[in-house]
């Protein structure tokens, strides 16, 4: 596609006060996080049982970890009402091969506070929530609103969802000289940056009963997004002569941005006490990124006190329409990126589960217990973004496309009282 | 010839009044015929498969929550993710 020169835009020349890392979340998926954690058990018509969990995670990839906990209580108060409170916390260390490029690497926390309450009258059941999340250049507030409603005999469900969020963007400095892919030891706000996000969502979901054995689930939902939707962190690259043959510049992103994914979802009760689950889901944004993404899942429980998960997920996606892994010049757009997030790419993830359901007898007041353990494989195969770190040795444009493997690991247990 | 004219389109706006009101009806007993209550095809007492544990769509929801973040920070796409419940009334 081409694209058109924005006059008086300039490439910046190679900064000098290196920044110290490349924030590891996109700026919209950060309100997303969280709201399927308190929203997503909410039936129309039926409040969620009180429930208790506790969470170890941990992400391992591309020399990045993202390990932590995550803890999550429901209580119901009365008949009608149900609240929920969830601690999640991220602590970050990379080295990826963004950092490597043009940062440091960096250790950092993200912590993450949410109240949600549903509200049951009849059979409507009214969801309201907050999540805060905090990390050292990066604030996110987020409300939302939902409500389900049961109807046909129980056999349908339909909800409608209504999501604000407010971002504080910073970035971050080191204040002090430091040796090449080291860390900083003193990192500070730029006092010259300071940005904001505002972001808009919109669902619609329907669960039908298509058969004794079958469920169905549709889900609408359009997004937008408004304000610096980019990372401060990272930067495009352009062709140059002499050295690795390119020159990095900043990212110039567009202001807005507003997607719409729809999906589908079948599970289906096996003859021998297990469920095959299929979904796909399309999305498409005004940035021009399209994405598909299919999954299987299976659940067999076994013996009197297990349960295993087995999946199989395909996701796919065109790069944006400004993306680019080497820009023939600089200043070649008025919209420039090369985030990996929007290369076109595919992936494979591989995953398996174990639950293991348990008495403790020694305290009544809980009723059932559990204890799970999932592990996911992830493998990504980018199309059109190269390992940059190679240019010396095959000249900018020619290096090896990227891969990255990655281990998903979630351990934890589960009480209902 | 002016009075017929009159009478002539009076009927006619008669006619067309009646006609109107029959459409009327018709789609007030349409209307009514769709707020018949929908018989479940699906009595609640064939729901045990449904309201099996394996069979709920939040089931180890924190868990889903954490994998469905690892690929929205990894992936252009994001949204509609989000399962709006059982809702099969079988709790």
């Amino acid at each position: 596609m081409q694209l058109a020169v924005r006059p008086g835009v300039r490439a910046r020349p190679r900064t000098r006060v290196r920044a110290r890392r490349i924030r590891l979340l996109p700026p919209f998926a950060r309100t997303l996080l969280a709201l399927a954690v308190l929203a997503a058990p909410a039936l129309g018509g039926v409040l969620p049982e009180d429930e208790a969990d506790l969470m170890y995670h941990s992400y391992q990839g591309g020399d990045i970890t993202v390990q932590g906990p995550s803890v999550l209580i429901r209580k119901k108060i009365g008949d009608s009402l149900s609240l929920t409170y969830n601690y999640y916390e991220d602590l970050i260390s990379s080295a990826s091969i963004d950092v490597k490029l043009s940062a440091s690497p960096y250790h950092e926390i993200r912590k993450q506070n949410s109240v949600g309450a549903d509200y049951l009258h009849g059979k409507t059941t009214y969801s309201v929530g907050y999540i805060y999340s905090k990390e050292p250049d990066y604030i996110a507030s987020t409300t939302y609103y939902s409500l389900s409603q049961d109807m046909f005999g129980d056999l349908t469900t339909i909800s409608l969802g209504y999501r604000r969020g407010w971002d504080q963007v910073y970035r971050d400095l080191c204040a002090a000289p430091h040796p090449t892919n080291s860390e900083c030891p003193d990192i500070i706000n730029d006092p010259t940056f300071h940005e904001r996000a505002d972001h808009w969502g919109y669902s619609f979901g329907l669960t039908q009963i298509l058969t004794r054995n079958l469920l169905a689930t549709l889900n609408y939902e359009i997004d937008t997004d408004q304000g610096y939707l980019a990372n401060p962190y990272r930067q495009i690259r352009y062709q140059s002569g002499g050295g690795a043959g390119f020159t990095l510049a900043p990212q110039i992103y567009p202001d807005t941005r507003t997607s719409n994914a729809a999906s589908v979802l079948l599970k289906y009760y096996l003859p021998w006490r297990a469920t095959l689950t299929g979904s796909y889901r399309f999305y498409h944004d005004t940035w021009n990124v399209t994405g598909s993404t299919v999954e299987a899942d299976y659940t067999l429980p076994v013996w009197k006190s297990w349960i295993f998960d087995g999946s199989l997920r395909y996701y796919t996606q065109t790069h944006a329409s400004f993306f680019s892994d080497l820009f023939p010049y600089a200043n070649y757009s008025n919209f420039m990126a090369r985030d990996r997030e929007l290369a076109a790419f595919d992936s494979v993830t591989v995953g398996v589960g174990a639950t293991y359901q348990f008495e403790v007898p020694q305290v009544p007041w809980i009723h059932k217990s559990t204890a799970n353990i999932r592990y996911d494989r992830l493998m990504i195969n980018y199309k059109d973004y190269r390992d940059a770190l190679l240019a010396a040795q095959y000249g900018a444009g020619n290096e090896p496309l990227y891969k990255l493997d990655a281990n998903v690991l979630e351990v934890f247990l589960s009480i209902w009282y | 010839m002016r009075a017929d004219g009159e009478q002539r389109s009076g009927r006619g706006s008669a006619n067309s009044r009646v006609r109107g009101a029959l459409l009327a009806v018709l789609a007030l007993g349409a209307a009514l015929g769709g707020c018949t209550p929908i018989e479940p095809w699906v009595k609640p007492y064939e729901r045990e498969h449904l309201a099996d544990p394996i069979m709920s769509l939040g089931r180890n929801s924190i868990a889903a929550t954490y994998r469905d973040h690892v690929f929205e920070t990894r992936e252009g796409s994001h949204g509609a993710t989000g399962a709006v419940g059982g809702g099969c009334g079988c709790n």
